[in-house]
């Protein structure tokens, strides 16, 4: 237990903030997930063949990936791209992009892919009848959107984000592999220095068990709360 | 774009991919078997055989693969009388380490998978097949089984892909499997986005390939 106390001579301190930090990319992801979502909902859902293509081939793509190959792709690549498209503008100096905002984009991405398929699911459930209904009351677009179908969706749709919301968690593992301190980096370092690796692996698991079983718990309350009427 | 580079690295890659498809079936098959168990034991009516069960299946779909991989890998050569055991010939190469990882892993997912195909069966299915004087044993062999097998086609086809994805992290270590060559030939190259892209086509194009073997099976073996 004296790996894990806190201050200088043990690791829980260190390991307590990794733990913060796998929290704030997994939480910034699935907000850019979101975002990606908001995009490619409507693209996939669109009768416009050519919009259609975009939002299916973002979907298959991503999903048809490896993971870590997408952040390799963002870690070694998105520096060179920015770099590229600053020289037009004049700009010849080097870039490098933030591990926390490159990791987050890359996972955000990968979340994004899996929470539209989410979406595309739940609208796609949602009995024509209310939409047909929306129209004949003359409701408008906008409020057809938030006040009927929103809701409705998400009731659909929350059990299905839980699944994405533990993806996006698991994968944010996969950043250590560009440096930034999360959990499972910072349990590499302690593995490293301490000569224990099954130690602050087997706690880094128990961790992570921590982390979706919590937030089990509160997406669990979501839905409750979302399924009221039902 | 250095399409010169992407030429001459194609062909490293697909014997690299060589790696990532026996990677892929070992570990499918190893974890085929254990779903198996472990779906039998989780409708198994005892229930600390059943929370035993439910245990490993939560354990590894709670936790990242990659931990998964490290633990086994770095942690387990950590205890001594492992060391010394037969078991250490299997422990100390990072290609059956990646197998046991993954096989672990899959077979937690296709326990589930196995589980809900079981407990959905409608049980007119079953009951008809006693009313019929079947004895229970012949009726789990030649209903309950097949029409398991059918009905976790389409999730089990999404496991399959999941894990082929999964098979990436065999490049953490030092398995040279597609990720990684494609990260070997980046380190010596610095063209991240010609061969990475390029990786990640032949990965799209295996995705393509089991999602229609997938689709094939499913229609060949549909109900009508």
């Amino acid at each position: 237990m004296d790996l894990l106390s806190f201050g200088k001579t043990g690791w829980g301190d260190e390991l307590f903030y990794a733990t913060l930090m796998t929290i704030a990319v997994a939480v910034t992801a699935m907000l850019i997930g979101f975002l990606f979502s908001l995009i490619f909902t409507p693209l996939k859902l669109s009768n416009n063949k050519f919009l259609n293509f975009i939002g299916n081939t973002y979907t298959t793509v991503i999903r048809g990936v490896p993971e870590l190959l997408v952040i390799y792709l963002f870690f070694f690549g998105g520096s060179g791209a920015i770099m590229y498209v600053a020289s037009i503008f004049g700009y010849f100096e080097y870039i490098e992009i933030n591990a926390f905002i490159t990791g987050s984009v890359a996972i955000g991405i990968i979340s994004g892919a899996y929470s539209t398929e989410v979406f595309r699911g739940a609208i796609q459930s949602i009995d024509k009848g209310q939409f047909e209904a929306a129209k004949v009351l003359g409701v408008s677009k906008y409020v057809q959107f938030y006040k009927i179908i929103l809701p409705q969706m998400l009731r659909l749709a929350i059990p299905n984000l839980s699944n994405v919301w533990q993806i996006t968690l698991k994968d944010t593992s996969l950043i250590s592999v560009t440096g930034l301190v999360e959990i499972m980096r910072q349990s590499y370092i302690a593995a490293g220095s301490t000569r224990d690796p099954l130690f602050f692996y087997c706690f880094a698991a128990v961790l992570y068990l921590m982390l979706t079983f919590l937030s089990m718990k509160l997406i669990n309350r979501l839905e409750i709360k979302y399924s009221r009427g039902f | 774009m250095d399409f010169d580079l992407m030429i001459t690295s194609l062909p490293k890659l697909l014997s690299a991919a060589v790696i990532t498809v026996k990677l892929l079936s070992a570990s499918l098959i190893i974890g085929l078997f254990i779903g198996f168990l472990f779906a039998v034991l989780r409708l198994n009516k005892n229930p600390f055989i059943n929370k035993f069960a439910y245990g490993y299946s939560y354990l590894f779909r709670g936790t990242p693969l990659l931990v998964q991989i490290f633990i086994i890998y770095y942690g387990l050569g950590q205890i001594e009388w492992l060391r010394s055991t037969f078991l250490w010939v299997i422990l100390k190469e990072p290609y059956w380490c990646a197998i046991i990882a993954f096989a672990l892993n899959t077979g937690a997912y296709t326990s589930e998978i196995l589980r809900s195909a079981f407990q959905t069966i409608k049980p007119g299915i079953i009951e008809a097949g006693k009313s019929l004087g079947i004895s229970s044993k012949i009726i789990l062999y030649k209903i309950q089984i097949p029409v398991a097998i059918r009905q976790s086609l389409p999730a089990y086809g999404n496991e399959i892909i999941l894990m082929m994805k999964g098979t990436s992290l065999a490049s953490t270590v030092t398995l040279m499997d597609i990720t990684g060559v494609a990260k070997h030939i980046v380190s010596t190259t610095y063209k991240p986005l010609e061969v990475f892209l390029l990786a990640g086509g032949i990965y799209l194009f295996m995705t393509f390939i089991i999602h229609n073997l997938i689709k094939y099976l499913e229609k060949k073996y549909s109900f009508q």
